[in-house]
């Protein structure tokens, strides 16, 4: 069951993605706090567009010189685009982490997977207890 | 004991200082039931450096030496002369007593020389990138396959009949491992090629070797060509080194990945190992490399400056996703390798491999004329195939007799596929005229 | 008085600061700037004089080079001169303490490198007839006796060619042994201490396992609870991977029921035997129920790490897997030794082969020198000064810095990073260290204490050398506690300041590429 959002709406996970969704897109991305944690950002192996995807599958990856991340899928559903200027410019992500950085956009199959998710302020107040 | 330097008095203060009345109380940790009590039994106890030197050299003695009569023995490790230069570099304190350049700031020397380790590699196989080197040939033979199947998200890799058994074997047992499908080509004196009809969709890689084990240079442009319209990669293997001053190199030939022995650079023979793999591929693969490597970047001040680099698909950073787990690897043969091709340079490479072509061709003319013989392999760069009437075991030990190690029977490394009467001759730089009069001598007198 | 004008002031005049001196060369006194061989050399030039080939017609048929190497060529004064600059960048055993955790960087005798150079080991082929090398493979036979003794364990395979290696052989001959038991399908989970080296899990996931992580307990060994929590459902086990004595410098107390457990489990206990040096002599491994353990030559019996390899990594097996010890081996029958090479016959049961000859015989020689030199008692004695001096290191440092866990270490002592002041850590102290003439410590590792410092200074160091480097990493420590921030800009007197390593990795340079005006002027 697809559920269209009208309005945009940002959600965050608990692996720290950010995934903004409007109609049945989703863009995603990294948080600032996590490009914070990792350091220097130098490399994203961003999803192939056309794959498919299920939520929590490991999609990206996401490297500074002394750590790796993966990022995981937040929701399902089929890339339809990606980020290609990280490739050249994987500094953006430290930059521009929740706008520029993003990383690639998924059309999602099922809204109601948003529902697990946080917003903004039970996000914030996550990270906090991570501290 | 010459090597402790701390006195009885020394051990005293500091377990005064530790508060800890013997070692003993570092150790309470171990279950008594297994603590030793004195030191362990049925070892002799310390000697001196001279009582060592003679226990050494008489195992030495036993041995023969390859510099010391008519040698002809290839097959994945090769009787090249090295410079007296070489020798003194890498006994250099600094870089034989230091440790993997984890601190930049003070491992300039082993960085700087691992940088132009990598352009070299790079620039004599015609490839893009290489890295800081491999164990050996053979496993970086393993890496490659599983290097590519991780590219490609397939699991089959194909092996061809001229690869050198012995890294045929190494790979097999690491993709097997994996569950990843291995097939292999049937022993094949000149069909490389072959492996061209052996690519499918399903193909993660075609491996082939020029030159291969049997001596025979191919060029395998049509292997890549084949390779790349099925989505497969292409791995180019070399067990000499010196070949690549001369014969087409993999980067020209559509390799995707090229790897390789070091050995014949700058190495010594030393029984199979230490050995230095050469590994490279293009720079669209470079971070699904497996291995350490090294790059260039600027300090505080802005000075160049080299540093260990793409670290992250490394053991220490990826743990369990790493490339491959690899961690120490041939420093040290490394730093002979890329020394010894300093002083050769593109004038010295390419005369040290006309150099060895030209001994090669000398030798199979002069085989060529004893009768029974007959020569296998088609193109040749110092190595060769040749039948022999008669088992080539009997005959090469025949020929030991005469003072004359002849080659590698073929069925010492490919046991039971019908190559008893089957023998693989390499010469060098190192053979001389005599040397091949005297194996035709000794051939003709056997046969 | 007679008059001579030759006389000068021999006292120093007053000093500009160092750092306003610059230079034209680029070379700062000893200091040589050393451009690369591709700037300095060329392809023309060579250091090597080869007669001249004849001109022989070729065999290659067409598979020849089209285009030259662009390998640049230095004549042998220029080569020397290059890499003697380039040494004298780096820091050595042989100039000082090298205190790196886990890596044991002890003295490289001499002599060692002086019998690995006799020719009947080092001029000798791998495939030369087995007749011709009986010293050969008896060497590896009485090295194997070494390593079997000290061990307490029936077998060893000698050909993997690095820790790393000696582990994926351990896990190989693990899996053919389930193999054997039918059990391969089921039995794919590997246990492994969140201490563990990387090399462990990345070698079981090579090997075809699953990683299955053990938290460490506030004593920085194996959280019993959870080990037994992950052995509750024990039908997927294949094993574990434990380092003993651990990355964080202590004996697991409870290593034998640790094997017991996980023998009961159904699965095969490895070792990793990088801090063998500490215990040989004292314990044997194979008392305490361990079923494979590699053993790094070039740490315990001191080959020469030599920048970075090569390494040699035999390992011991239990009799449950000796039977799957990979070929090529060495058999003796009556006074005759031979090699086991095709899995085939005699090696019928072997998991297959690691590498294409016999392991690293240069490394053997050097290592069965070490043994020999030091004999029984005296590596019982360097496991021992080992142990004592960094307790001694832990003892002098305990009271500045803070000691990641209470108690006597075994040969390397842990620090956290939590006696920094804010702002200043871990890799600010290494690189002062820098300063005073010491290579750091290993830092941020084992990852289960934060900013982890980890020291190991090895038997072959003075009480007086410890002394020297207690004071100066003592003095440090006062700095970082009391938040000097210069601190962060060390070193400021090595060869190179800190390098920018996140350009490295955004924009790779891997290799040399002629400036673009040459390219161009090519082209």
């Amino acid at each position: 069951m697809t559920q269209h959002f009208t309005q945009q709406v940002t959600f965050y996970t608990e692996d720290h993605e950010w995934v903004t969704v409007h109609g049945d897109l989703a863009t995603v991305g990294i948080t600032k706090y996590a490009a914070d944690q990792l350091g220097d950002v130098v490399f994203v192996e961003t999803p192939e567009v056309g794959k498919t995807v299920k939520k929590g599958d490991e999609m990206a990856v996401v490297e500074s010189v002394k750590a790796a991340s993966d990022v995981y899928a937040p929701l399902s559903g089929e890339v339809i685009d990606a980020n290609g200027e990280l490739a050249d410019a994987p500094e953006k992500v430290n930059e521009h982490p929740e706008t520029e950085g993003w990383f690639c956009v998924i059309k999602f199959s099922d809204g109601a997977e948003t529902k697990g998710l946080m917003d903004k302020d039970a996000y914030y107040e996550f990270c906090k207890g991570q501290a | 004991m010459r090597y402790l330097p701390l006195t009885p008095e020394d051990r005293k203060a500091m377990l005064a200082t530790i508060g800890a009345d013997s070692v003993d109380a570092f150790y309470a940790d171990v279950p008594e039931a297994v603590r030793l009590g004195g030191k362990v039994a049925g070892l002799p106890d310390h000697q001196g450096e001279l009582a060592v030197e003679r226990h050494m050299a008489a195992l030495a003695g036993k041995n023969r030496v390859a510099s010391d009569g008519r040698f002809f023995v290839g097959c994945g490790a090769y009787k090249h002369h090295v410079p007296a230069s070489v020798d003194h570099i890498i006994q250099r304190s600094e870089f034989l007593t230091t440790y993997t350049p984890y601190q930049p700031e003070i491992a300039q020397g082993t960085l700087q020389t691992l940088f132009e380790f990598q352009s070299q590699v790079a620039a004599m196989t015609a490839m893009d990138v290489a890295n800081a080197s491999m164990y050996d040939g053979s496993t970086a033979c393993a890496e490659a396959a599983i290097m590519a199947c991780r590219v490609t998200k397939r699991r089959r890799v194909v092996l061809s009949g001229g690869l050198h058994p012995h890294y045929a074997a190494a790979t097999r047992t690491v993709c097997e491992a994996q569950g990843i499908e291995v097939v292999q080509l049937p022993p094949a004196v000149d069909d490389e090629l072959a492996l061209k009809d052996a690519v499918t969709d399903k193909t993660a890689c075609v491996i082939g070797q020029s030159p291969n084990v049997f001596g025979t240079v191919t060029d395998l442009s049509p292997v890549s060509e084949a390779a790349h319209a099925d989505g497969a990669l292409m791995v180019s293997v070399f067990t000499e080194a010196v070949s690549l001053g001369l014969v087409t190199p993999p980067g020209e030939m559509g390799a995707d990945i090229a790897v390789g022995e070091g050995q014949s650079i700058g190495n010594a023979l030393n029984f199979g190992g230490p050995y230095v793999g050469l590994f490279a591929t293009t720079k669209k693969h470079v971070r699904s490399m497996p291995g350490r490597l090294c790059g260039e970047t600027v300090d505080a001040d802005g000075q160049r400056g080299f540093v260990l680099t793409l670290s992250t698909r490394e053991q220490h950073i990826r743990r369990d996703k790493a490339t491959s787990n690899i961690c120490t690897n041939a420093g040290l043969c490394t730093l002979a390798f890329t020394a010894h091709m300093t002083l050769l340079g593109d004038k010295g490479f390419t005369q040290l491999a006309e150099l060895n072509h030209e001994a090669a061709c000398a030798l199979a003319d002069a085989l060529e004329e004893v009768d029974g013989v007959e020569i296998l392999t088609p193109r040749f760069f110092n190595e060769f195939a040749f039948r022999v009437p008669g088992n080539a075991e009997a005959i090469l030990a025949q020929l030991d007799e005469l003072g004359v190690i002849g080659g590698v029977r073929a069925s010492r490394i490919l046991p039971g596929k019908g190559m008893d009467n089957v023998i693989i001759t390499c010469a060098t730089e190192c053979t001389t005229e005599d040397d091949i009069k005297a194996y035709a001598d000794a051939l003709n007198e056997v046969l | 008085m007679t008059m001579n004008s030759q006389g000068r002031s021999t006292t120093p005049d007053e000093a500009i600061p160092m750092s306003e001196i610059q230079t034209v060369s680029g070379s700062r006194g000893l200091q040589q700037r050393e451009d690369l061989i591709f700037e300095t050399g060329s392809t023309g030039k060579t250091g090597v004089d080869l007669p001249n080939p004849k001109g022989t017609k070729s065999r290659l048929g067409s598979v020849t080079r089209k285009r030259p190497t662009d390998l640049p060529g230095l004549s042998e004064p220029e080569t020397m001169r290059h890499y003697v600059r380039l040494s004298q960048k780096n820091y050595a055993i042989d100039l000082g303490l090298f205190p790196l955790g886990s890596c044991t960087m002890k003295h490289n005798p001499r002599l060692n490198e002086k019998v690995a150079r006799m020719p009947g080991f080092a001029d000798i082929h791998p495939l030369q007839p087995q007749a011709t090398v009986q010293g050969a493979l008896e060497l590896i036979d009485q090295l194997a006796t070494w390593l079997k003794t000290l061990t307490g364990m029936p077998a060893v395979a000698m050909s993997p060619k690095a820790g790393a290696h000696g582990e994926f052989c351990g896990m190989m001959a693990i899996r053919r042994a389930l193999i054997a038991r039918g059990e391969i399908e089921t039995r794919t989970r590997v246990l492994v201490p969140a201490s563990a080296h990387g090399t462990n899990p990345a070698t079981a996931v090579q090997c075809g396992f699953k990683v299955d992580e053990i938290k460490a307990d506030e004593r920085g060994r194996v959280n019993m609870e959870d080990f037994k929590a992950k052995l509750e459902d024990s039908s997927d086990i294949a094993g574990i991977m434990l380092t003993n004595p651990n990355t964080c410098g202590l004996f697991e107390t409870d290593i034998m029921e640790i094997a017991d457990l996980i023998h009961e489990a159904g699965g095969y206990f490895y070792c990793d035997g990088a801090n063998f040096n500490a215990i040989m002599g004292r314990v044997r491994p194979g008392d305490l129920g361990i079923d494979a353990m590699h053993i790094n030559l070039h740490k315990t019996f001191s080959t020469p790490h030599g920048g970075g390899g090569p390494g040699a990594g035999p390992t011991v097996l239990s009799d449950a897997l000796a039977d799957y010890a990979p070929v090529p081996f060495v058999v003796k029958d009556e006074d005759i030794y031979s090699l086991v090479e095709e899995t085939e016959g005699e090696g019928e049961e072997a998991f297959g082969r690691l590498c294409a000859f016999h392991g690293q015989m240069g490394m053997f020689t050097r290592a069965l020198a070490y043994m020999l030199s030091h004999g029984a008692d005296g590596l019982k004695q360097a496991a021992e000064d080992a142990v004592l001096n960094a307790n001694y290191v832990q003892a002098r440092l305990k009271s500045t810095m803070t000691a990641a866990f209470d108690g006597y270490c075994m040969h390397e002592a842990l620090f956290s990073d939590a006696f920094t002041a804010e702002g200043i850590d871990t890799l600010d102290i290494s690189k002062a260290l820098i300063d005073e003439g010491y290579h750091p410590m290993t830092m941020y590792f084992p990852l289960v204490v934060h900013g982890a410092m980890l020291i190991e200074p090895t038997e072959t160091e003075s009480k007086a050398e410890l002394d020297r480097f207690c004071d100066a990493l003592g003095a440090i420590a006062e700095r970082a506690k009391a938040g000097d921030e210069s601190l962060k800009g060390a070193p400021y007197l090595a060869p190179m300041r800190r390098l920018d390593e996140t350009q490295a990795a955004r924009k790779p340079v891997l290799r040399w590429t002629p400036p673009e005006p040459d390219r161009m002027a090519a082209e």
